[in-house]
């Protein structure tokens, strides 16, 4: 087992001139259902370790699951979604291996009889050439349940290895899991990072429109394990592939692909080969580390589950469940867009920044588009940036955000006081208007201390005043400048440009 | 009254419910009678006579505040130690179950408990019911009633021993490919496996989840009827469960007519390979039948030579992924933590060594390698097919015959230790029992007499299509009763005192 951390890499421009990227994307969806996958415990996220649990979902001796119907009409609407077609009859099996946080030492999942196979999503990327649709194809949907979750004890790593004792939690056992895996993803060439995290995106937003999950990345409701290879050109038979885990938000999906084909790179530039292995992403260091090695004939002993009966849906069932999918996201944003009227390339930017929901909803809430636009790209997206954060999860509301922008609207606030009420928001003091209140954020808007504060800015700096007075309208601004400091930016810088061009009876058209 | 421990279940109920005694006194003998014969035959492994005490008061009291008692009421039972019972221990015969006390009832034992019926404890078995004699007990083999040097069957030979012993005139086995009919063959009692999916598996301990069923073992048909009556019927904790009514056994073995009844011979279990007593009890039993207006034919399942095969890859297979989950994480034995400084999957490995016994381990050895990648078509996938074949015999045989019968077991209780070595020649105990498994149908066993060369009981098993249950009850309480008429007394009461 490797413990290298800083693999060479090549430049990414040279990677792409010279390598042909293949990427293969397996999603893991919690569903959001009220109970487990073959069990009655509930499922909800955060709860003291081991409430969450009965015979079954602990694989006590003599238990036996039962389906959650929930669940299969969830991965069923997925499945439509993503353009699958549905089995008319399938099956569980059983994958067999051992690990302390798999109650039954099986998981029980499917195998070669998925629940949804064959489809298919388009997703958009901004290239070089303006706005491309990849279309990736999806092999399979199929449903399982989730393991417990092993944490270790004492030891440095937090790994295994070295661990004093280990704790399993198994709340999170039998919880239903849907997994999602592309079929090979090629043709992308050097747009491979932004396709993996396009496709992630837009699954997401495909998810959530179904009601299916929360899809909470950092929180687990959604994982992706990113499968890259290298090979000199396309017409060459795939390379060996890595598969990248623990990667826990779209930037680092981007991220992990780019690194993971530079890696490889410089691995094959050397003349060497790649290793098929799990690989370990670091948000922190933006870098991959080698996790255990994975050859394709790691024996899962798989055979049909014999506790369970096979699933088959009936077709009228599918139809139905076709008929009241949502609208497709894809579609949904062409209408978005067109109601905005803004370009594919601004669009594209409130797409990547997963910012379609917030800002949607914000205009619902009253805000114009642009306005919609311009916080939750600008100001919040630095911030989610900042807290490595999705700008989702962020403690505001777009209905907050509506309500600041209403409040610069009607000049109750600049920007500058905007700003510094978000914070007061994010930073949990309230509502807007409570953070307004509590912090006396109000822009000055009586012209009498405005005034004041003119005669001294100008008593302040005489020559400046005698400037402006002799038409260098443009010195102005350090007038206005002292005139926003002494008021601690509560001020309308606009205002007070105005009075105090009046004041010294200049024009501005000079 | 006399001895209550020589009622059947159903007397037991009707003197329970008239009065005549209390449900406590009939515990009371049966754990007497328990005290003082269970050091030799050695049926049970755990006895609850607190639980059962206080199960039969609560029957008492509900008779006394003039409640409506269930058929069964107050009849004792022994329950084999492969079903969960709260608090109780649970061993399934292993060392790797020693001490844990399941927090939760099977749905089999809720059913019993709401039924009234009073549960005396814990019956042996064969380890994880992987045997056909008892002596792959962890905890020492069970003796035959009838001679203690021989088997009592397996792999519920606890139960089966425990009512021919007079300790309990009811106990429920399980059955994955014969193991309440080939004990209750080899003791002169009643025992049978009910259509798969007629009687739930939750809290059954599973050894092969395709193939386990539980059933009742009792001395009579009706008794045998009287709890199944109880036991089944759909539960929505078990998805292999059947959500259809239970046919009425009580009543099919109340009616006990077979007159113009289609009865058929197999013509494959039997002739060579049967001991000439087991065949010669048989004969005549058939002989009876004919007497007593049924139609006897012979018909043919060309596929059941395959059947032990086929069962000897599926069951190793599935039990291979079932026992999986003993390994000393959450419940039970746990070994060897602290020697050296063991990874889990030492402490897993040196757990699971230590608590298999050699019949455990060798068949989920196995199983694994049956399951293994590029070998799964060639066994696993084969025997799945033999087994389709073997469905397909029964489909065909029930067209020409409303029940089948056949001896159940080849041979009569043979002596400990004669086969221990010999897993082959253990195994075949089974070939008369496994196709029912197999095709998920039910059987019957009742004993049909004694075998004139060792004087020991002689089991017929009389088959039925799914779902027909109540065929085997008719059949078997008809023949049952022809027998009894020859016999003058009950076969039981001719073995010999403990
Ligand atoms: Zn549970």
């Amino acid at each position: 087992m490797s413990t290298r951390t800083n693999d060479a890499v090549l430049p990414y421009d040279e990677v792409v001139a010279r390598f042909d990227p293949v990427l293969g994307l397996e999603v893991h969806v919690e569903l959001g259902t009220a109970t487990k996958m073959f069990c009655g415990c509930p499922t909800e996220f955060g709860a003291p370790p081991n409430t969450q649990v009965c015979p079954v979902c602990l694989g006590l001796p003599g238990s036996l699951p039962a389906v959650n119907e929930v669940a299969v009409e969830s991965a069923i609407r997925i499945g439509l979604a993503l353009n699958c077609s549905i089995a008319e009859w399938c099956r569980f099996a059983r994958k067999n291996y051992f690990y302390p946080d798999m109650p039954k030492n099986f998981q029980t999942s499917q195998y070669d009889e998925p629940i949804a196979f064959d489809g298919w999503l388009d997703v958009d990327v901004e290239t070089d050439e303006g706005m491309r649709t990849f279309r990736v194809g999806i092999e399979r949907a199929h449903m399982e349940e989730d393991t417990g979750k092993t944490s270790h004890q004492g030891g440095a790593t937090g790994r295994i290895h070295g661990a004093d004792y280990s704790l399993v939690d198994y709340n999170r056992a039998g919880i239903p899991l849907i997994e999602i895996v592309t079929k090979p993803v090629e043709g992308t060439g050097k747009y491979a990072p932004q396709v993996a995290k396009a496709y992630v995106a837009s699954l997401r937003e495909i998810l959530r429109g179904l009601g299916v999950s929360d899809v909470k990345m950092e929180q687990g409701s959604l994982r992706c394990d990113a499968n890259v290879s290298l090979r000199p050109s396309p017409d060459a038979p795939l390379g060996t592939r890595t598969e990248t885990k623990n990667v826990n938000s779209l930037r680092s999906i981007e991220r992990a692909v780019r690194y993971e084909m530079t890696r490889q790179a410089a691995i094959l530039d050397a003349g060497g080969r790649v290793t098929q292995e799990t690989r370990h992403w670091h948000e922190d260091t933006g870098i991959t580390t080698s996790g255990r090695e994975k050859s394709d004939a790691e024996d899962y002993r798989y055979f049909p589950e014999p506790d369970l009966v096979p699933i088959a849906p009936s077709r009228e069932w599918v139809e139905r469940l076709r008929a009241s999918l949502p609208e497709n996201p894809h579609v949904h944003r062409a209408r978005l867009q067109a109601g905005w009227g803004i370009s594919d390339f601004d669009m594209a930017s409130v797409v990547n920044a997963g910012a379609v929901e917030v800002v949607e909803a914000t205009i619902a809430a009253g805000a114009d588009q642009a306005a919609a636009r311009k916080w939750w790209l600008g100001e919040l997206l630095r911030i989610a940036n900042e807290r490595g954060a999705e700008l989702e999860d962020l403690p505001i509301t777009p209905v907050e955000v509506a309500r600041v922008e209403a409040l610069v609207a009607d000049g109750a606030l600049n920007d500058k006081l905007a700003r510094q009420v978000i914070e007061g928001v994010l930073a949990g003091e309230g509502d807007p208007d409570q953070v307004v209140a509590a912090r006396g954020l109000a822009v000055v808007s009586d012209d009498g201390p405005l005034l004041a504060a003119i005669d001294d800015a100008l008593g302040a700096q005489p020559d400046v005043a005698e400037k402006i007075r002799g038409g260098k309208v443009a010195a102005a601004g350090a007038i206005v400048g002292a005139v926003m400091k002494a008021t601690r930016g509560q001020a309308d810088a606009a205002r007070v440009r105005e009075l105090l061009l009046e004041r010294l009876g200049v024009s501005d058209q000079a | 009254m006399g001895d209550l421990t020589r009622l059947t279940a159903a007397e037991t109920a009707a003197a329970v419910a008239s009065g005549e005694t209390s449900a406590v006194e009939v515990a009371r003998a049966h754990l007497d009678r328990i005290a003082a014969v269970d050091d030799r035959v050695h049926a049970f492994l755990h006895v609850d006579a607190d639980g059962a005490l206080a199960a039969a008061a609560a029957v008492d009291d509900a008779r006394a505040a003039g409640r409506a008692l269930s058929p069964l009421a107050g009849v004792p039972l022994a329950l084999k130690d492969v079903l969960t019972q709260t608090g109780v221990p649970t061993t399934c015969g292993s060392r790797i179950l020693e001490g844990w006390r399941p927090p939760y009832d099977a749905t089999v034992t809720a059913r019993l408990k709401a039924a009234g019926v009073v549960i005396l404890g814990k019956t042996n078995m064969d380890e994880f019911a992987m045997g056909s004699s008892t002596e792959h007990s962890a905890y020492g083999p069970t003796h035959n009633p009838w001679d203690l040097d021989r088997i009592p069957g397996g792999s519920g030979g606890g139960s089966a021993a425990a009512v021919a012993a007079f300790e309990a005139p009811l106990a429920i086995g399980t059955d994955t490919g014969g193991s309440i009919r080939q004990p209750a063959a080899v003791t002169g009692t009643v025992g049978v496996k009910p259509t798969y999916g007629g009687v739930s598996r939750y809290g059954l301990v599973a050894l092969a989840s395709s193939l386990d069923q539980a059933g009742p073992c009792s001395r009579t048909v009706l008794d045998a009827a009287l709890l199944h009556a109880v036991i089944g019927g759909h539960d929505p904790m078990d998805s292999t469960s059947l959500d259809v009514p239970v046919p009425d056994v009580v009543a099919a073995a109340r009616r006990a007519d077979v007159r113009g009844l289609r009865i058929g011979v197999v013509r494959e279990l039997g002739g060579e390979g049967y001991q000439a007593g087991v065949r010669q009890r048989f004969d005549e039993a058939v002989e009876l039948l004919t007497g007593l207006g049924a139609e006897v034919v012979e018909v043919s399942a060309p596929h059941f030579p395959y059947a032990l095969a086929a069962y000897y890859l599926i069951l190793p297979s599935e039990c291979s992924s079932n026992l999986a989950k003993f390994d000393g994480v959450r419940f039970g034995l746990r070994v060897g933590e602290d020697v050296g400084d063991p990874s889990i999957e030492q402490v897993m490995g040196r757990t699971r060594a230590a608590g298999f016994g050699a019949e455990a381990t060798r068949r989920i050895m196995l199983g694994t390698y049956a399951l293994s990648a590029g070998y799964y078509d060639a066994y696993y996938g084969q025997a799945q097919k033999v087994r389709t074949l073997i469905q397909r015999d029964f489909a065909a045989a029930f067209e020409q015959a409303d029940v089948l019968i056949s001896p159940t077991a080849p041979t009569t209780a043979f002596r400990l230790g004669e086969k221990l070595d010999d897993p082959l020649a253990m195994y075949l105990n089974d070939v008369a029992t496994i196709p029912a498994n197999l095709a998920g149908t039910p059987g019957m066993s009742l004993p049909v007499g004694l075998a004139p060369e060792d004087g020991l009981p002689v089991g017929m098993q009389i088959m039925a299509p799914a779902m027909a249950d109540d065929r085997l009850y008719n059949v078997g309480a008809a023949l049952e009763a022809a027998l009894l008429d020859t016999w003058g007394r009950p076969i039981l009461e001719g073995a010999p005192a403990l």
